[in-house]
């Protein structure tokens, strides 16, 4: 199968869509003449043109909001935020306008839109390293994606496009360039499904995005000591389907949450009350959580890599978990 | 109070009388069948039938049914939260508007979205929203789409001068200017956002003059004459669905009652509000029509009957229209797939 980057199969699904769907249109900041800030849509601009390749003014509310009116009129707009930070900008349009708009009117409007943002650090500092997926997921209305593989990405995207609901997809930017496997033929992924990319036996880590590849690196080390971790990967937060990770706790009876939003209020929590309300009986020790320190990030680069769980740290939690 | 003298107002005069018989007493009906509904609303809400927040629009109806009445059926309409006069003026039954004031499961929107909240997707209304000025880039979005799609059709949209110092006035227009899409703002300056009069919080007070932020037309007219407003929204229409680009009236009018239900009004005199009465759109209409001889005072009278009872009947047909099933709690939150 052929390898490619989670930034290619990203491009190679809006592409796709826009070949099968001319009412898909993809607009946002540098989204065009620029190729992307992320390079995500590069190539595309030249192939389709400023009639469906829209650069925008530096105006979060107007792009989210247009996207919306775009989508109730009948376009499937693919709405770029530059950084997740952004949707800050935008937070009304989202959460009021996207969310609300079917609910609110009795279903006789839909609003088919993707947002596509990464999330994502690297020496920002406080206010361009943020991670925002929890404050989406908390809003019913919202579909809420985060893919880890570029397999999934691609397959997630094309069932976000054509999707007939709103959808926050959530890519990161320490992943654009990450490779794997996408085959070259058409297809999609459902939403609502975790995947488990690592089975085992010992404990269970739950994880998306980024940090899936931090429980997977840690799994890896963990074996040669013969503990056997089963790594499962949501895929989409909202819906969060659970059913993988009740599995796995009747193996395991042990869960990690590894996360890169605060833990206070975060996705962890959500994963760690439904584990305690469902599977009570199946734990032998408490769900434990790991996620960014909770502190604004710092710029300084040793400060910064001290922020999240890695390889050692997971390792060394697992360790604590199954003595 | 600024700008209220009508010399300053009628910046554009509608250039004599050019409606028909059956257009005069269409819109005498609808400004009256607003004001009648309403004032039923009030009634309704006073002994607790009607929950939550109610924006009267009483006083401005010339707006909505002048605007309407220059736009064709197919044209989109997206509003702000003072938003029964629209839907009424656009012909959708009373019964199925009270219904949803009553939050019950005949309303427009099955009694989930109530008064703010006033959308008929079959006639082309997107809505009213409760964010001051957060459906101003939508309507942006729904002119890309009829652009896009090659469609015939322009947006309106509504809002008031509270929403002109909001971002989304600036991203918003920014972008149908930039884009030269089929968009006309209607701005309904009824002078105060809530309580706080626009020239102690906008910094330009003459809205129009906004529209030279992007570049695009901007007029003031009367919103208190029917036919003003109805002769500025067609021209203004004309404009933009023939390629201009999007459009900016600031249409002069004010709300006769306070901004919501329990509005003390401290923040402006009676003499103010009675003042501004003497301009009431119905009443001036009234006359007009009856000056130019185009309906005997008999004729106007019955249509006041009329809809005296249309407004009884959509009471009746709200209170005697079942709740919502509990079922549908959690219906129409996500299309099914």
């Amino acid at each position: 199968m052929a390898q490619k980057t989670y930034r290619d199969a990203i491009r190679e699904a809006l592409r796709e869509e826009m070949l099968r769907d001319e009412n898909v249109l993809i607009m946002g900041e540098e989204v065009g003449v620029w190729g992307g800030t992320y390079a995500v849509t590069r190539g595309l601009y030249g192939e389709f043109g400023d009639k469906r390749i829209l650069d925008t003014p530096i105006a979060e509310e107007a792009i989210v909001g247009t996207a919306v009116g775009a989508a109730m009129g009948g376009l499937r707009p693919v709405a770029e935020l530059m950084t997740i930070n952004f949707s800050l900008v935008a937070m009304d349009q989202i959460v009021n306008n996207a969310a609300k708009i079917h609910a609110m009117f009795g279903s006789q409007a839909r609003v088919p839109l993707v947002i596509r943002t990464p999330a994502g650090w690297g020496q920002l500092a406080a206010t361009h390293s943020q991670s925002f997926e929890a404050w989406f997921a908390h809003v019913p209305g919202l579909i809420v994606v985060m893919p880890s593989t570029p397999y999934d990405a691609k397959g997630l995207l094309k069932t976000a496009i054509r999707s007939d609901n709103p959808v926050m997809f959530i890519e990161h930017a320490r992943l654009y360039g990450v490779k794997g496997e996408v085959p070259d033929g058409e297809y999609t992924l459902p939403f609502g499904v975790s995947d488990i990319k690592r089975p085992g036996r010992d404990v269970t880590i739950v994880s998306y995005s980024r940090m899936l590849h931090v429980a997977l690196s840690a799994a890896d080390e963990l074996a040669k000591t013969g503990i056997e971790c089963e790594v499962i990967d949501l895929r989409t937060l909202r819906p969060l389907d659970m059913a993988p990770v009740y599995d796995s706790v009747e193996k395991t009876h042990r869960v990690l949450i590894l996360e890169e939003d605060w833990t206070t209020c975060g996705m962890g929590a959500e994963i760690a009350a439904r584990i305690s309300h469902d599977r009570f009986d199946l734990l032998d020790v408490p769900v434990e959580r790991m996620g960014q320190i909770e502190v604004p990030m710092p710029y300084a680069r040793n400060l910064e890599a001290l922020m999240f769980p890695d390889e050692k740290s997971v390792a060394q939690k697992v360790m604590e978990m199954v003595a | 109070m600024a700008s209220t003298s009508p010399a300053r107002i009628s910046i554009e005069d509608a250039a004599g009388i050019n409606v028909t018989r059956e257009e005069a007493l269409d819109w005498f009906r609808k400004m009256s069948l607003i004001r009648r509904f309403e004032e039923r609303a009030e009634e309704a809400y006073g002994q607790g039938k009607i929950g939550g927040f109610l924006h009267l629009y009483i006083g401005e109806e010339a707006v909505a049914v002048g605007a309407m009445a220059a736009l064709q059926p197919e044209d989109d309409v997206i509003t702000h939260y003072r938003d029964h006069g629209y839907v009424l003026a656009r012909g959708v039954e009373p019964k199925r508007v009270m219904a949803e004031l009553y939050g019950k499961a005949t309303g427009l929107s099955k009694g989930k979205g109530g008064s703010m909240h006033m959308a008929d997707v079959r006639r082309h209304l997107w809505g009213g929203y409760a964010i001051v000025g957060g459906h101003i880039p939508l309507a942006t979005g729904l002119a890309l789409a009829i652009q896009y799609r090659k469609l015939p059709q322009i947006v309106a949209c509504f809002f008031g001068d509270g929403a002109t110092n909001a971002g989304t006035f600036y991203s918003g227009l920014n972008l149908a200017a930039v884009w030269k899409l089929p968009l006309i703002a209607i701005v309904e300056n009824n002078h105060y956002g809530m309580g706080t009069a626009l020239e102690r919080v906008s910094a330009v007070d003459e809205v129009y003059r906004k529209a030279s932020s992007f570049d695009i037309p901007g007029v003031r007219i009367d919103g208190n004459d029917v036919l003003a407003v109805r002769d500025a929204v067609r021209r203004m229409a004309d404009q933009s669905r023939n390629g201009g680009g999007p459009q900016l009236i600031e249409a002069m009018t004010y709300r006769f009652r306070g901004h919501s239900m329990g509005d003390p009004q401290r923040y402006r005199t009676k003499e103010e509000v009675e003042e501004a009465k003497s301009r009431d759109p119905i009443a001036r209409w009234r006359s007009t029509v009856q000056e130019n001889d185009l309906a005997t005072e008999d004729e106007l009278r019955k249509i006041g009957d009329e809809v005296e009872a249309e407004v009884e009947e959509a009471v009746r047909f709200a209170e005697n229209s079942p709740a919502p099933d509990p079922g549908e709690l959690c219906n129409d939150v996500l299309v099914s797939e």
